[in-house]
């Protein structure tokens, strides 16, 4: 069982969760994952590791609630044990000798970038954040990445924090004015990370992507995580889940994640009527 | 006086048509009546080539002597002392190619149902007897690691701790059981008895951490640093392969040990469970051994409306035991052979929607002895929407490439001097993860052989001095 020692929300969606772990927190690097299980009954579930701290053995996660799972993590509390916690898995990122390096995160995935640009920046490089949201109300973890960057730059969809547009954009400007970067980082929905992938190959610059496939153990035993690199089956689980960006085939990815959507959006339905029901009793 | 009987005693099963929709064990077992008739079918031969057959060296006559006159727990203490999971090997060894392939009652008329009487003597006991293997470790005892507890790491954490170890067995998985637990079904063995077994080991003594993938949160080298005195990987072989045919990454299309795992260990067959599959209503299953038709009769008991096997050779070369052929085809699973899948063909959404196999006929035999297949130039399409990829397993790479000086061979296994010693001084293996995908068995033998090195080595070592053993 593994403790729940932090746990906050950070918008509507989206919550933090630091677990007293300490063989996973001992060796965990940026870009590694694990795999919780809530319960007897429940999925497997890979998240990136958000951060960890070696002298208190914790690992921390930040997830957005949207399906049955992390539904369910999101209503745990401070104290309460997860039944499975195991990692950290994947290869870990290779985030040494850049001089300038242009992170770029899209919603959820500023939780998975973040704790690269925050190494990259204790190594010394130069770093340019560009970062999306769907709008205002759900930006997280904007202090902690100012802190770690050169420069941040948020984009919003709907403009709501006066600044709209897509990270595309925001790359394509910087890049445009003049900063060399010998690497992106992207990390993000799919979608964001190809287009970003078809931007950095018109300037020819190396672009690693951070693969989010589904999957159940983690250690290369299930094939599920597949993806197609450089037009080779690579699993994300330990061969990646970071790839060379301009060698994904992001459409293949985005079609095997949707593999359960219909069962998805049913046990979520009937785990969010269960608790409404179970709230309506109570009052 | 013998029973001459030319045939086994019958062992009862679950009709066909049932069973193929409900996961529930097929074989029910003999009654003692039925294994006290079978015992007595036993010549007991002075050469016992039934035990030079059997890769743990079962006292097989002796068993079926004690079963013979009722005395069943003391058959069980019999086959325990050289088999550390009896009721499992009883279920899914393929004993016509090992103790019953070599007994004398074979020659004329069937052999003696040792594997049935195996699982009688385990089933009895554990009905029967109270728990009462003691501990014989304590704090001060040599520690070893074993990582895996599939059945070379069970059977050889089991054998040290019966020499007075304190063992630690690490897995990655949420479950103890490799594939006795992710891998065969609950209608060939019964988790209940994987988790029997194991909680007799622990009982033992035998440690399970659970959720730790050695080679990511623990190396072995450290494993070391940690005081282990020794350790023995049976990590098995886990890597699954593919066909590397067009297509092959459509939604719908899953390794067999996926397909497994998502039935067998996340139990999506149960409705209280969250994990998802595709209830699939047309299935190929690619490959023609027991996985192949563990996944086949899992598809089928998941609903589906047509599940085939499609296996490049013919049936005579199919690496399946005969017993599971005969099982898959009784509950109507089609068996497509000389059929080699070419491509796959997936809709817009990326979903399964048929799957190109070329025809093939037999030519010369290859470099296995078996006939090689050869394409006619005729192909066919089959109507499916999933396929299951079982054409075998490699060793996993993460404890290779973690642990350096410990050498393996082209195809990822650890290479060993005597079948359990690697080239890393105290570091044994065993089982699928040196030999490549082979036998619950064998796998056992080989933990149960490194379980002995390992307490040379200790010996010799001065870990462990004769006063204390």
């Amino acid at each position: 069982m593994f403790k729940i020692v932090r746990k906050y929300s950070l918008n509507d969606t989206t919550d933090f969760l630091s677990v007293y772990a300490p063989r996973i927190a001992a060796k965990a690097k940026p870009g590694q994952f694990i795999i919780f299980r809530i319960d007897e009954t429940g999925e497997r579930i890979p998240l990136t590791i958000a951060g960890y701290d070696r002298a208190a053995g914790t690992v921390s996660v930040i997830f957005q609630k949207v399906g049955k799972s992390t539904i369910k993590l999101g209503e745990m509390k401070e104290g309460d044990e997860i039944l499975d916690f195991v990692g950290p898995l994947g290869t870990p990122s290779h985030l040494d000798g850049y001089r300038r390096v242009a992170v770029i995160g899209g919603g959820l995935g500023c939780a998975i970038a973040y704790p690269q640009a925050k190494y990259l920046h204790e190594q010394g490089t130069e770093v340019d954040m560009i970062v999306g949201f769907r709008s205002k109300d759900i930006i997280i973890l904007e202090e902690e990445m100012r802190a770690c960057s050169n420069t941040l730059t948020i984009l919003t969809d709907d403009g709501s924090n006066g600044n709209q547009g897509l990270v595309t954009d925001g790359l394509k400007q910087k890049i445009e004015s003049g900063a060399q970067y010998d690497l992106v980082i992207a990390i993000g929905p799919p979608i964001m990370m190809k287009f970003v992938c078809r931007l950095t190959k018109q300037y020819g610059i190396k672009t690693i992507v951070s693969m989010n496939p589904i999957m159940i153990d983690g250690t290369g035993m299930c094939g599920g995580c597949r993806v197609t690199v450089g037009g080779k089956i690579k699993f994300a689980c330990v061969d990646g889940p970071d790839f060379d960006g301009h060698e994904v085939d992001f459409d293949e990815l985005i079609r095997r994640n949707r593999m359960y959507a219909a069962d998805e959006r049913h046990a979520r339905d009937a785990h969010c009527n269960l608790m409404k029901m179970a709230n309506t009793e109570q009052r | 006086m013998p029973n001459m009987q030319l045939n086994k005693v019958p062992m009862p099963e679950a009709c066909p048509a049932v069973r193929s929709r409900n996961f529930e064990e097929v074989a029910h077992g003999y009654s003692a009546e039925d294994a006290m008739l079978e015992a007595q079918r036993c010549l007991n031969c002075k050469n016992r080539p039934c035990v030079s057959g059997c890769p743990v060296n079962v006292k097989i006559p002796d068993f079926i002597a004690k079963v013979a006159e009722g005395d069943f727990e003391g058959a069980y203490a019999i086959i325990r002392s050289t088999n550390a999971l009896p009721a499992v090997c009883g279920r899914v060894c393929p004993q016509e190619n090992q103790c019953e392939g070599k007994c004398v009652r074979g020659i004329k008329g069937e052999s003696v149902a040792i594997g049935r009487l195996e699982r009688f003597c385990a089933d009895y006991h554990m009905q029967h007897a109270e728990k009462t293997t003691p501990c014989k470790s304590d704090e001060t005892s040599v520690r070893v690691a074993v990582i895996g507890s599939g059945p070379a790491g069970l059977s050889c954490a089991g054998e040290l701790a019966r020499r007075g170890y304190r063992v630690t067995v690490f897995e990655a998985f949420h479950t103890a059981g490799g594939v006795l637990v992710y891998g065969i079904p609950e209608f060939r063995l019964p988790k209940a008895i994987v988790k029997t077994e194991i909680e007799g080991l622990q009982a033992m003594g035998v440690e399970i951490a659970l959720d730790t993938v050695v080679g990511r949160a623990v190396t072995v080298d450290e494993l070391f640093e940690e005081g282990y005195a020794a350790v023995f990987i049976g990590s098995g072989a886990g890597l699954p392969g593919f066909l590397g045919i067009p297509g092959e990454n459509s939604c719908g299309v899953y390794s067999a040990n996926e397909y497994l795992t998502r039935v067998n260990l996340m139990k999506a067959y149960r409705e209280e469970y969250d994990t998802p599959i595709i209830h699939a209503k047309r299935v190929a299953v690619v490959g023609g051994g027991n996985v192949a038709m563990d996944a086949a009769r899992c598809a089928m008991r998941l609903g589906a409306e047509e599940v085939s096997i499609v296996y490049r050779r013919s049936e005579a070369e199919m690496p399946a035991r005969r017993e599971e052929v005969h099982h898959a085809k009784e509950e109507g699973i089609i068996f497509r052979v000389l059929t080699n899948p070419a491509a796959i063909s997936a809709d817009d959404d990326g979903f399964v929607t048929a799957m190109t196999c070329d025809l093939m006929r037999l030519g010369d035999p290859d470099a296995s002895g078996r006939c090689r297949p050869e394409p006619t130039g005729e192909q066919i399409a089959l109507d499916v929407d999933t396929v299951i990829v079982a054409v075998g397993t490699s060793p996993n790479p993460l404890i290779r490439m973690t642990t350096p000086g410990l050498d393996t061979d082209r195809r990822g296994c650890i290479m060993t001097a005597d079948g359990v010693s690697t080239s890393r001084e105290g570091v044994f293996a065993g089982g699928d993860a040196v030999t490549g995908a082979a036998t619950v068995i064998l796998a056992m033998g080989a933990g149960r052989e490194a379980a002995k090195k390992i307490d040379a080595y200790c010996r010799e070592k001065g870990y462990r001095d004769e006063k204390n053993s």
